[in-house]
């Protein structure tokens, strides 16, 4: 047999008999991608709100009934004071509170002119905008449906139109951001623990007496990871297509071909980080801190950059993941041609050279 | 043949910045010596050994291993040599075949030799019905052995040693040393660093290293009866107590 794929399988031994580990990188995808399609998603379903309702006449009923239909909300609580609405908060147990004020459909007949006050809990601002948003919504279509039948002067109505996930689910974004962060780690992450170890355990130091070229001896130690990584992206978009309805509107060929270029991207980070840590330890962490938190906060997938002040905004343009999560959210879920995302690519492939090139060339042929 | 030079070192020398780890080192090797490199800590001769590895350029200096010349045929030498690191260096979660396989494999032996060297080399450790065992299951003492033996899996003209015995208790060091014995009758150049001087007695000739510079090369008879030793402990502790720099 040659001697590279000699080496290629004996690393494929270590994977293989370090069975946790091998379970870990397996599982760890379809896990990440359960939690947060299932559990962390910033959508608001049945969020808990109590109505003070103090004219109850028609127009009021019609409006909660409305309001309890409606899947983002779940009424658990009349009240009838304003005293009542503040203890209820304080409990923790309502979101948002509805009241209407007293001869509310008078008002509204009479005057024109009627009043409903929405109280929600700020601690979240995201959640309270969202869920006073949905009211707001609902309130709005019964205007609608009562003022339809009569003749406005001047109406505008704004139609609206999510593109590319008129459902507005999460889960379009942050498939792509799990793909990232995944990839990211299961490269950049075990390359360079693998790489350590054997500088710890000193059989690096036979292999480079041997003939083994040391070009050769990284690229062996990087083919059976991403093999793993290539596991990891089948497994995730099966997730994603059969689990979580994301579609995968764009080519499946050109996805697969970026992300084969983005594991690149993340084995070259990971020879890099070898090349400095002494011990295994010191490579898992500087993984993480180097990779895990930037590739999370920087890829755009929790975050939106453009909300950033402008030096974080520069720095995230050197990681790597942001590209790549721009490329895979455009072919996936735009359904985007290679033509919209050429520059990104560049950028990515740039990246892989500069990285390779450094972590190479440093690479200790002679250790001392 | 005998005769046959397949170490030589002229004035070869190492510097790290102002720091001279080697200082103009001069010394042969015959064919099928055990030639025991002995210093303190600190005293240069890892270094020395890893400049004849071609682990490491030297500074200035002259040398050829195996006929083979240490700034040009880096990878000529590589593969007529065998090195054993003083950490232990098999892959404990690999089986002893395994090891042999992958070993053997990088030294480009056929997948034919390689069965035979894995049956020949199995009997003369006496691990036969062992070969699918977890290096990581085996004594220390079996792992060491086991590590020459593959170290010379590739019949190369000189292996390298670098305190092959560090941690091992006596009984496994002699039986060590048996082994080093059959490798030198086979042919086999064999160039060893140790902190042991009991080793150092078994050597056919033993360089003894001080502050880079080699102050002592002889037989190990040679050098006590010059230095009117009764063992090579009181050589080598009046030849190291000269030493300036510390470790």
């Amino acid at each position: 047999m040659n001697q590279f794929l000699i080496f290629v399988k004996k690393e494929w031994l270590h994977i293989w008999r370090d069975r946790r580990t091998l379970f870990i990188l397996i599982w760890m995808p379809v896990v990440q991608i359960l939690l947060y399609g299932f559990a962390l998603t910033n959508e608001v379903k049945n969020a808990k709100i109590a109505i003070f309702d103090q004219s109850k006449d028609e127009a009021t009923t019609a409006i909660t009934n409305e309001i309890s239909a409606s899947r983002y909300f779940n009424l658990i609580k009349n009240v009838h004071s304003y005293k009542d609405i503040e203890a209820t908060f304080r409990e923790g147990k309502i979101r948002l509170a509805v009241v209407f004020p007293l001869g509310f459909r008078n008002d509204l007949l009479h005057t024109n002119h009627a009043q409903i006050q929405l109280i929600a809990d700020a601690t979240d601002p995201n959640t309270a905008n969202m869920l006073t948003n949905y009211a707001t919504a609902i309130i709005n279509n019964y205007q609608q449906s009562i003022t339809q039948n009569e003749k406005l002067p001047y109406t505008i109505k704004t139609q609206v139109r999510m593109l590319y996930n008129p459902e507005l689910k999460g889960a379009y974004s942050f498939v792509p951001g799990v793909m990232a962060l995944v990839l990211m780690l299961v490269c950049a992450m075990m390359t360079s623990i693998s790489i350590v170890r054997e500088k710890e355990i000193g059989t690096m130091e036979v292999i480079l007496v041997s003939p083994l070229k040391p070009f050769r001896i990284i690229i062996a130690k990087t083919i059976p990871y991403l093999l793993v990584s290539m596991l990891n992206i089948a497994s995730i978009l099966l997730l994603s297509v059969f689990v979580l309805d994301v579609p995968i509107v764009g080519s499946l060929g050109l996805l697969i071909a970026e992300s084969i270029l983005f594991t690149v991207t993340s084995l070259s980070v990971g020879i890099l980080i070898s090349n400095t840590a002494k011990t295994q330890q010191t490579a898992q962490f500087t993984s993480l801190m180097s990779l895990f938190l930037p590739t999370l906060l920087f890829s755009g997938f929790l975050f939106p950059i453009e909300n950033m002040p402008i030096p974080l905004q520069v720095i995230s343009n050197i990681v790597p993941a942001k590209w790549y999560y721009i490329i895979i959210k455009s072919i996936m879920i735009k359904g985007l041609g290679f033509t919209a995302i050429w520059k990104e690519t560049l950028i990515l492939v740039g990246m892989t050279v500069i990285l390779l090139s450094i972590s190479i060339k440093n690479f200790k042929i002679r250790l001392s | 043949m005998q005769n046959e030079k397949v170490i030589t070192a002229k004035e070869l020398t190492k510097r790290f910045g102002s720091f001279t780890a080697v200082d103009k080192i001069s010394f042969d090797v015959k064919k099928g010596e055990i030639f025991g490199f002995l210093g303190a800590n600190g005293a240069g001769k890892t270094t020395a050994m890893r400049m004849l590895c071609g682990l490491s350029l030297p500074t200035s200096g002259a040398a050829t291993v195996a006929g083979f010349d240490v700034y040009e045929q880096n990878e000529l030498i590589k593969k007529n040599i065998g090195y054993m690191s003083q950490k232990f260096s098999l892959y404990e979660d690999l089986t002893i075949r395994e090891n042999i396989k992958l070993y053997a494999g990088i030294y480009g032996l056929t997948d034919e030799r390689i069965k035979e060297k894995t049956t020949m080399l199995l009997k003369d450790l006496h691990m036969e019905g062992e070969e699918k065992t977890l290096v990581r299951a085996l004594p220390l003492g079996w792992k060491q052995k086991l590590a020459f033996s593959i170290a010379i899996v590739h019949d190369p003209a000189i292996v390298f040693l670098d305190e092959p015995t560090g941690g091992v208790d006596p009984i496994t060091r002699r039986e060590f040393w048996t082994l080093i014995y059959e490798a030198s009758a086979k042919g086999i150049t064999v160039f060893v660093t140790t902190h042991y001087m009991d080793e150092a007695e078994y050597c056919n000739r033993v360089s003894i290293m001080v502050d880079g510079r080699i102050d002592a090369l002889d037989s190990p008879a040679n050098l006590m009866k010059n230095h009117s030793a009764k063992s090579m402990d009181d050589v080598f502790l009046q030849l190291a107590r000269k030493a300036v720099r510390k470790e």
